[in-house]
Order: C-alpha cells, then sequence, then structure tokens
C-alpha cells in the first residue's frame, strides 16, 4: 500500500484501528528516507532506526492498552533545523551551531511529541532561515524533488522537500517572510503560515522575533489543520504568545463557500514580475471559488510596493540583535586562534578576546548572515534608525492597516504565493536582492502578523508546481483551513508524490 | 561655607539591585555567593531558542520605589534591547528600558550635611529597570586571553535610579546616597550592600566657574567604581580638584571636550582615566521583540501605595512634632532603620516619656547592640519591658542607677520588673519610713542641721550617705527633698 499518498488524518485512524502498526508506517517512512535523501539531501540529521523504532513501538503498545491518543499518534514528522529537539544537534544549517544540543525541545515540538507523533529527523534550510531556495544551508543545498535542478525554495525547503517526496506525511517549519509558504509552493505542498503568536516561538531559533511564526507542510489541507490544532495555544514561556482559546480546526473544514466575499489584490495580479502560468493559476482559483458559490472582489492594498523593503530593514535589525549570541565565548562555532590570527589583534586595536570573537563570526557564519547582520546594524546605527528602522515600523503599520481595511470588505484573499515556479540551483544565489523581490507576496503576512497558507494549483507546462496563495484576518485560521479544504476537494490540486525512481 | 573658587555641580546614576527571589526574565536565583555558574538557565545563558518572561515581582518592587521618590509612574513602559558585545553579557544585548522607563520625573529630600535641621531637594531624571550582566575576570598575558565568567548575576534585575546634576558638593552627593540608601531599606525594595554590589554609584561630576560675570563649565566626567559612601565623597572632592587645576592648565571647556570616563582608584584616592568599552557607544536601542509592553494599571499602583509605609523623612518628622525630640535625636533613631523606629515606638507605646525612651535607646540600648553585633530584632529585652522599666522611673519607683542595674538584669533575664528588682534586692521603701528616716537623721546631727539653716545646701549631701547607710533602698532624691521640707519648717 502507498502510504505516503493518505492524509495524515486517514492514516492516524487506521493506525488508531491497528489496521496498520505505528511501527510498520515509521518503518515504512523511514525507508524512504534512506531512500531518497541522497538524492534530494533534505535532512540534516536522522534518528537512526532502532530510535524511531523504539518511540513507534512505545505509540503501538498504548494503543494495544486501549489508550485513546491523539488523532495524530504514531505519524511519523520531520523537523525544520531551527526548532530545538533534544536528541539530536540542531544546528540552523549553520557551522556556527553544528555540534549545538540544546537540553530542552522547543513547545511546537515537545506538544508534536505529547501527542504521540514519531520524529524521524531535522531537515535542510537557509542558515538561521535566511534565505529563500536553501541554498544558504552551510552544509548543502536540498534539490526540489520535480526537477533535481531546481531549488526547493526557502527557507524551510528540507522541510518541503521531505513531504513533496513522500519521505514524511508532514512536516513543521518557520515562516518569517515566506519561509513556509514559497516551499511549499515551489514543492508542490501545502504550507501554512499562522497568526503570529498563535504558535510558540519558545525554542524556535530566532531570526526576526517580531516576524517569526512556525507553521506545517503537509499534501492535506485537513492535515495542516490537525498539526495546527495540536501545536497552537498560549505558551507561559513566550511572552508575545497569545493567550486566547483555540478553536477546533477540523470540525469547520466542510463548510459550504456558499456567500464567502474573496478579495483579489490587484497590486499583487498585476505585479510586473508575476508569472503569467501563476496568474493564470489565480484566475482558475477564482473561477473554481466563484462555482462554490463564492464572491469575487478587487481590493488594494496600496503600500504593498513597499512591503520587501519594509520587511528587508526589520528582519534584518532584529536579527543582528538575535544573532549577536554567536560570539563564541560560551558555546558555538570557535576560531582556532593562529599565532597570526593573534598577533593581528595588536594592529586591529581588539584584545584576543574580541579577536577571537571577530574570527570566529567570521568563520562560522555564511555570507548572507553576516550580510543581513550588517544590513540590520547599519540600519539600527544612531543617525541611521530614524530613517530606516523607524521609518519601517511606521510602514509595518500602514500596511497592517491595509489589511485591516481590505478585510472590511472581504473573508479571505487570493494570490500568487510567489512569483515564479522553482529557480534554478545557482540562478539567483549571486543576486540577493533578486532574491529578495521574489518576497514581496508574502512578507506582508508576517508584517501583518495575519495568517496564510499556500496551496498547490497545477503544474507549469514544463512539471513544475504552481500555487496560490490565500490570506485571512488574524485568528481566522479556521476559515482559511475551510476554504482551503473545499478548494481541494473542489480539484484544484490533487496531492502528489514527486516521482524519484 | 563654600570658599572655593568654582561651583561644584554633580549628578549620580546609582544602581540598586532589586530583592527579588529570582531573576528579571527567568526564574533562576538571585541569592549572593553561590559557585560560579550554577544560578543559570537556557534563558540568562542566553541559549538559541530561549525566550524572556517578565518577573512581575521586580515591577512591584520599581513601582513601590517609583512612588516613594515621588515619581511618575509610567502608564505604559516597555523594553528595549541595549547592543554590545562582552562576555558576561551572554545575548550580546542587555533587556533595558530606553525612552518609556518605568519611572520618570520624581525628587528626594535629604538631611543638608551643611545645616542637619534642613533638607535639600534632589530631583530625579528618571528610573529604569534592567538586568544586570555577569562578572567576568581577565588574565590577558602575553597576547593570550585567559577570561573567567561567572554567570551568577547576570539577568538579576536592576532599579538605575538616575538624578539631575542637583547636588553641589561631595557631602551633599554622600548625603544623597545615604537617604536613598535608608529610604530603599525602608521599602524592603533591596538589601543596599555596597560590599555585594546591591548599590553602585556611578558620579557625573564637573565645575561651573565664574569669569567675567558668566558661568564656565568644565568638561563633565563620569567617575566609576565608587565601592563605599566615603568613595563616593573623596572621589568627587578629588575630581573637583582635579578639574579646577586642569581647566587652569589648559582652559578647556564642556565645548571642547566629550564626556569623559574615569574610574576611582581607592588606594590612591585619585581617578584615572579608563579606557573605553565602546568606542563609540552606539547601543542600537530597540524595543525588544521578544517582550510585550506593559501597562500599570491603578490596582497595580494601590496594591504598592498600601505597602509603602512610613518613610525616612516622616518618621523623623513625626519623632520631632508628635513626639518632641530633637532634630538630631530623630535622626539617629531614624537612621538605625526601620526596626530601631518600630521599637521606639513600642517603648513609648507602653507608656514612657518619649526623651527618657529615645535617651535610653540611644545610649544603653544602641551600646549594647553594638558591643554583641546583634540587630534590633535579636535584642532580648522587648519594647514592651524596656517601657515598663522606664515608667517605674519615671514614677520615682526606682531612681536612674537603679533602672541600669535592672536595665543590665534583664538583658540575662526574662523578667517583670518587680521580679527584676526581687531579684536584685530593690525594694520600693514607702513614705512613712521615709520619714522616719528622716527624723532620725536630723535628731542624729544636729551641727549638720544648723549648717544647712544657715543656707549651706552642701551640707545635706552628707545626710543622704548616711540616709543609704541604714536604708539601701531610700531614693536619694526623695530623702533630699523631704529633708529639706523638714528643715524649712523647723
Ligand atoms: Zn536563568
Amino acid at each position: 500500500m502507498q502510504l505516503e499518498i493518505l492524509s495524515a488524518v486517514q492514516l492516524g485512524a487506521m493506525i488508531a484501528k491497528r489496521e496498520v502498526s505505528c511501527r510498520e508506517v515509521s518503518k515504512y517512512f523511514l525507508d524512504r528516507v534512506h531512500q531518497f535523501d541522497s538524492i534530494v539531501s533534505a535532512m540534516v540529521n536522522v534518528f537512526d532506526e532502532a530510535t524511531v523504532m523504539e518511540q513507534a513501538d512505545q505509540v503501538d503498545s498504548r494503543i494495544l492498552g486501549g489508550e485513546k491518543l491523539s488523532p495524530l499518534a504514531g505519524l511519523p514528522i520531520t523537523i525544520k533545523d531551527v526548532l530545538c529537539l533534544e536528541g539530536l544537534p540542531t544546528t540552523c544549517s549553520s557551522k556556527m551551531l553544528q555540534n549545538f544540543r540544546p537540553p530542552y525541545n522547543a513547545t511546537s515540538v515537545q506538544r508534536l511529541i505529547d501527542a504521540g507523533m514519531i520524529v524521524l529527523g531535522k531537515t535542510n534550510m537557509d542558515e538561521f532561515a535566511m534565505g529563500s531556495s536553501t541554498e544558504n544551508s552551510a552544509f548543502f543545498p536540498s534539490r526540489n524533488p520535480w526537477a533535481l535542478d531546481r531549488t526547493p525554495g526557502g527557507s524551510s525547503g528540507g522541510s518541503a522537500v521531505t513531504v513533496a517526496a513522500g519521505m514524511s506525511p508532514l512536516s513543521i517549519g518557520s515562516d518569517t517572510g515566506g519561509s513556509v509558504r514559497q516551499p511549499a509552493a515551489f514543492c508542490g505542498v501545502c504550507g501554512l503560515k499562522p497568526t503570529y503568536g498563535l504558535v510558540s516561538r519558545f525554542g524556535l531559533i530566532a531570526f526576526a522575533s517580531s516576524l517569526d511564526q512556525v507553521g506545517p507542510f503537509a499534501h492535506h489541507v485537513e492535515d495542516l489543520a490537525a498539526v495546527l490544532q495540536v501545536i497552537a495555544g498560549h505558551d507561559p514561556r513566550d511572552s508575545t504568545s497569545l493567550n486566547v482559546a483555540i478553536p477546533d480546526l477540523t470540525s469547520g473544514l466542510n463548510a459550504p463557500l456558499k456567500g464567502l466575499r474573496v478579495g483579489v489584490v490587484r497590486e499583487h495580479q498585476d505585479h510586473p514580475a508575476l508569472d503569467p502560468e501563476i496568474s493564470k493559476a489565480v484566475q482558475a482559483t477564482q473561477k473554481l471559488l466563484q462555482s462554490l458559490g463564492a464572491t469575487i472582489e478587487e481590493v488594494h492594498l496600496p503600500n504593498s510596493r513597499h512591503s520587501v523593503a519594509t520587511y528587508y530593514v526589520i528582519a534584518p535589525c532584529e536579527a543582528s540583535s538575535n544573532l549577536a549570541r554567536y560570539e563564541a565565548a560560551h558555546y558555538g562555532y570557535r576560531a582556532r586562534m593562529t599565532t597570526e590570527a593573534s598577533s593581528k589583534s595588536s594592529t586591529s586595536g581588539r584584545n584576543p578576546l574580541e579577536e577571537m570573537m571577530v574570527v570566529s563570526r567570521s568563520q562560522g557564519l555564511g555570507e548572507e548572515v553576516k550580510r543581513r547582520i550588517m544590513l540590520g546594524t547599519f540600519a539600527l546605527s544612531a543617525g541611521y534608525s530614524d530613517a530606516y528602522y523607524k521609518q519601517a515600523l511606521k510602514v509595518r503599520r500602514l500596511i497592517a492597516n491595509d489589511y485591516q481595511q481590505a478585510f472590511q470588505k472581504v473573508d479571505v484573499l487570493l494570490g500568487p504565493a510567489f512569483p515564479t515556479p522553482a529557480f534554478r540551483l545557482g540562478e539567483k544565489i549571486d543576486d540577493p536582492v533578486q532574491m529578495y523581490l521574489g518576497d514581496q507576496f508574502t512578507v506582508e503576512a508576517n508584517l501583518a502578523g495575519i495568517p496564510a497558507m499556500s496551496l498547490p494549483a497545477g503544474f507549469t507546462r514544463d512539471g513544475l508546481p504552481l500555487a496560490i496563495q490565500l490570506q485571512a484576518p488574524q485568528l481566522q485560521e479556521a476559515r482559511l483551513l475551510n476554504v482551503g479544504h473545499q478548494l481541494q476537494r473542489a480539484g484544484l490540486f490533487e496531492p502528489k508524490i514527486a516521482g524519484l525512481v | 561655607m563654600n570658599q572655593t573658587p568654582y561651583r561644584l555641580v554633580v549628578g549620580l546614576e546609582v544602581h540598586v539591585q532589586l530583592s527579588t527571589e529570582t531573576k528579571l526574565f527567568c526564574g533562576c536565583s538571585t541569592t549572593f555567593g553561590a559557585p560560579p555558574n550554577t544560578q543559570v538557565c537556557p534563558v540568562c545563558l542566553g541559549l538559541p531558542g530561549s525566550l524572556p518572561v517578565l518577573n512581575e515581582k521586580a515591577v512591584q518592587l520599581a513601582i513601590r520605589t517609583g512612588l516613594a521618590l515621588n515619581c511618575k509612574i509610567a502608564e505604559v513602559t516597555k523594553w528595549d534591547r541595549k547592543n554590545y558585545f562582552y562576555p558576561d553579557l551572554p545575548k550580546g544585548y542587555q533587556i533595558s528600558q530606553f525612552d518609556q522607563p518605568i519611572c520618570g520625573e520624581g525628587y528626594l529630600d535629604f538631611p543638608d550635611p551643611d545645616a542637619p535641621e534642613t533638607t535639600q531637594r534632589v530631583r530625579l531624571i528618571r528610573a529604569h529597570l534592567e538586568e544586570d550582566a555577569g562578572k567576568s575576570m581577565h588574565d590577558e598575558v602575553h597576547g593570550r586571553a585567559d577570561s573567567k565568567i561567572d554567570l551568577n548575576r547576570t539577568g538579576t534585575p536592576l532599579l538605575e535610579i538616575v538624578s539631575f546634576p542637583d547636588l553641589t558638593s561631595a557631602a551633599a552627593a554622600k548625603a544623597y546616597l545615604t537617604e536613598l540608601r535608608l529610604l530603599l531599606t525602608y521599602l524592603g525594595v533591596s538589601d543596599c550592600n555596597m560590599q555585594e554590589g546591591s548599590l553602585r554609584a556611578d558620579a557625573n561630576v564637573n565645575l561651573h566657574i565664574p569669569v567675567d560675570g558668566n558661568d564656565i563649565a568644565t568638561p563633565i566626567v563620569e567617575v566609576k567604581n565608587l565601592n563605599s559612601f566615603r568613595a563616593v565623597e573623596r572621589a568627587i572632592q578629588y575630581e573637583a580638584g582635579r578639574q579646577f587645576e586642569l581647566w587652569k592648565q589648559t582652559g578647556k571647556t564642556i565645548k571642547d571636550a566629550p564626556k569623559q570616563t574615569r574610574g576611582w582608584d581607592d588606594e590612591a584616592g585619585v581617578t584615572k582615566a579608563q579606557r573605553e568599552k565602546e568606542e563609540s557607544a552606539d547601543y542600537r536601542y530597540f524595543p525588544d521583540p521578544d517582550l510585550v509592553p506593559l501597562r500599570v494599571t491603578e490596582a497595580m499602583l494601590s496594591q504598592q501605595k498600601v505597602v509603602l509605609g512610613e518613610s525616612p523623612s516622616a518618621a523623623r518628622n513625626r519623632l520631632q512634632v508628635n513626639l518632641g525630640l530633637k532634630p538630631y535625636d530623630a535622626d539617629v533613631i531614624v537612621s538605625q532603620g526601620q526596626s530601631m523606629v518600630a521599637y521606639f515606638d513600642g517603648v513609648v507605646a507602653g507608656g514612657a516619656d518619649p526623651k527618657r525612651s529615645s535617651n535610653w535607646i540611644q545610649q544603653d540600648v544602641m551600646r549594647t547592640l553594638k558591643e554583641n553585633d546583634l540587630s534590633v530584632e535579636q535584642f532580648p529585652i522587648s519594647a514592651a519591658r524596656l517601657s515598663e522599666l522606664l515608667r517605674a522611673i519615671d514614677a520615682s519607683v526606682v531612681d536612674n542607677t537603679r533602672g541600669k542595674s535592672i536595665f543590665q538584669y534583664l538583658l540575662e533575664h526574662d523578667a517583670t520588673i518587680p521580679d527584676a528588682m526581687a531579684a536584685l534586692g530593690i525594694v520600693q521603701v514607702d513614705s512613712s519610713e521615709i520619714e522616719t528616716l528622716c527624723k532620725e537623721l536630723i535628731d542624729e546631727n544636729p551641727k549638720v542641721i544648723a549648717e544647712a539653716r544657715a543656707g549651706n545646701a552642701k551640707a545635706l549631701g552628707s545626710l543622704i550617705g548616711a540616709a543609704r547607710k541604714k536604708n539601701a533602698n531610700a531614693d536619694a532624691k526623695v530623702v533630699r527633698e523631704l529633708l529639706q521640707k523638714m528643715i524649712d519648717a523647723m
């Protein structure tokens, strides 16, 4: 039986009914990891088989003992290497943290483990989640399973790949400016970024704290709902986590869409960089929604054209401070100080300790990370902070206001997730500004703190996945998932595993 | 008083460690003196993925302090990151408050060191909460960096109280700091132990020199490393002299030089230029995105107003106005701390004369405490018992000399005053006995009586000794008064 194409919710039900054991399911997916990872390079560290089987057997014996477990109990999952997990290193795909073993689990990870899920391993990413192609991993780039010469997107590229290639039915990543939705779009799977504060950031290694959110990947919208149900909810260890009741996210999935007001953002649909095939996919989705009884309205987000610039000021500013702790004095990569390097301190005016920090950071952090640290340091400096950081905060408020106004007219927004299908490895890596501009359609949800989801929407003539994006007002995840589930049922996409053999 | 050819201008920045059980943003203990790096956790170590969670107790203590310092308490306060690299700062930034401190402008009145019966006022700019850094020791030999870091102190809550440059002498700076420490201990917000670093002061010092009818200001110097009250006073005095000499030599004014940091060398008695930690000191402040702004509610304010208690200045005032103590005496008792005031109040409440209570406390009680290195809470004679003794003296049941003997006895025995008197063989003599005694004395000493009648007041003195020989418990004062009466009636 092909387990990888089933919905996780279905598979979970089969495990609960003992139609298949957790051991069989875990072995099945772990074998696929071993079979395909040498091709797609999605994983940074994988648990050994004995450890995985031990976890699986525990779940099986609990089910055998008649215990009522969560709907996801016994299901395998992969975790982006930005989330702390005991038992394996948590590297952020950085040389700096290559050997960092956190003494705690991230809250989101702990909740998955508590739900009886089986963690297979940690997935590759752009270093410290900075990038859109997973090429910024300090270890190796991951490959798009639909076209191995193309990137899987990023920064949660490895997570998207494990789901797309059927190595795991589920994965969780982090989304700071599109890092869940864009790789999901590139790899032909579903990806969700929840409302800021809905999922705890405790144990999520920070890139830009006011934008970071943890979100799931899956083949089926109902699976996104099931995972979010487990990881969402207040956490006293994260002061920015919202103290709100989490509604039942699955019960409303089948509500009809009749009367749903859908907004299409003119500024997105008219964007000059938008690939015509993606534009067509958005239009087709529009028609599909109309056929389901929804009405379509055009809306404007007048400050949309400032969103990339705003994002690329705020995120690097926060990052420059968040990454200051990687100075090699307490933990992390420490450079071997040669006599020459040490003697350099006498000419640089730095004491040997400072010299050690400088050399360690220079060697331990990658180019993109250093670029953003410098950008952020500059934008926060005295004399520049007003023009950059503080100005960006003001524009951020304007963008959030635009969304608030749009959501007075419509219930959800429909548009593209990314301007193009997956680009080639190496295609943009030397042009960071081109790379940044691609984030146009995803960064706004992070700036406004709203939930957003990307869904597969067919394939290009060349066989690359196409995707659309849906956005909803804060805390309206249930509405977003309802629309997504109905679109999936109406045939917007058919879950497909990239064939790698 | 002020004979110098300049006016001294001083402002103090005081860091107070708040006495919370746990740190400002994690659950680690703040107890002083634990083995290095034993009171740490992922949050205060700044491990990846950890997040700060505000300790509300620290906010409460900051509000209490702000209220006592007459500060405007912010309705909304927030947290900012102060970014700089230092090994004792594991996150690479300190969580502090930049532009919305929890306590805004306020003031503190303190006894004027030049005129103790009046007060001076120092205005306060602000008081804000921040986390403390760790401690590091460097051993830089031959280009090798050998540093040891203890992060136990990292994350301990500090309240930084910044004054306007209102202090005009080294003595005033010391007096302000003394009053501030007293107030903070009254409030119970800090133990203010300078040796353990719970109270740290930096002084901003410069001079205003009158030249041709205009004031010329010298460059401002921030003096650090002031580890005692004496150091504060000496360092400011030294710095004033140094700045004046420098001005005479170079003529440099505040416009010619930026603020400089100098460290106080207590042994050498001089300030020394310090190597700047940050070349340009650009801390790149921005709001900490890991924490949410805090709204200070009416309930939070009233909760603290209720526990404010009596301030030292209010206590001084009450002891003077309501109980008739001299300013000096009131100050001595108040400066001993809140428990001493409570002890004094207990003695007076028991019915003893306030002035007599004040005298006995300042002499006998405080001397005993000092000799035995005791706190007033450990003092063996309760306020009620001392009150009973002083009332007996007030009522001439015993005289002052006998009183001291009873006091000594009570230090070692838990006894009532009558029991103590009995144990010491002190018996109150009734008036008919004294009358008989006096008649005998007059009959037995006609010569002395004649002298006394002739106007020699001293003559009666010899009879007092004779009276005590006949009856050891006879009160000398009472005997003298009765004899005089009988002689006058002759
Ligand atoms: Zn701690």
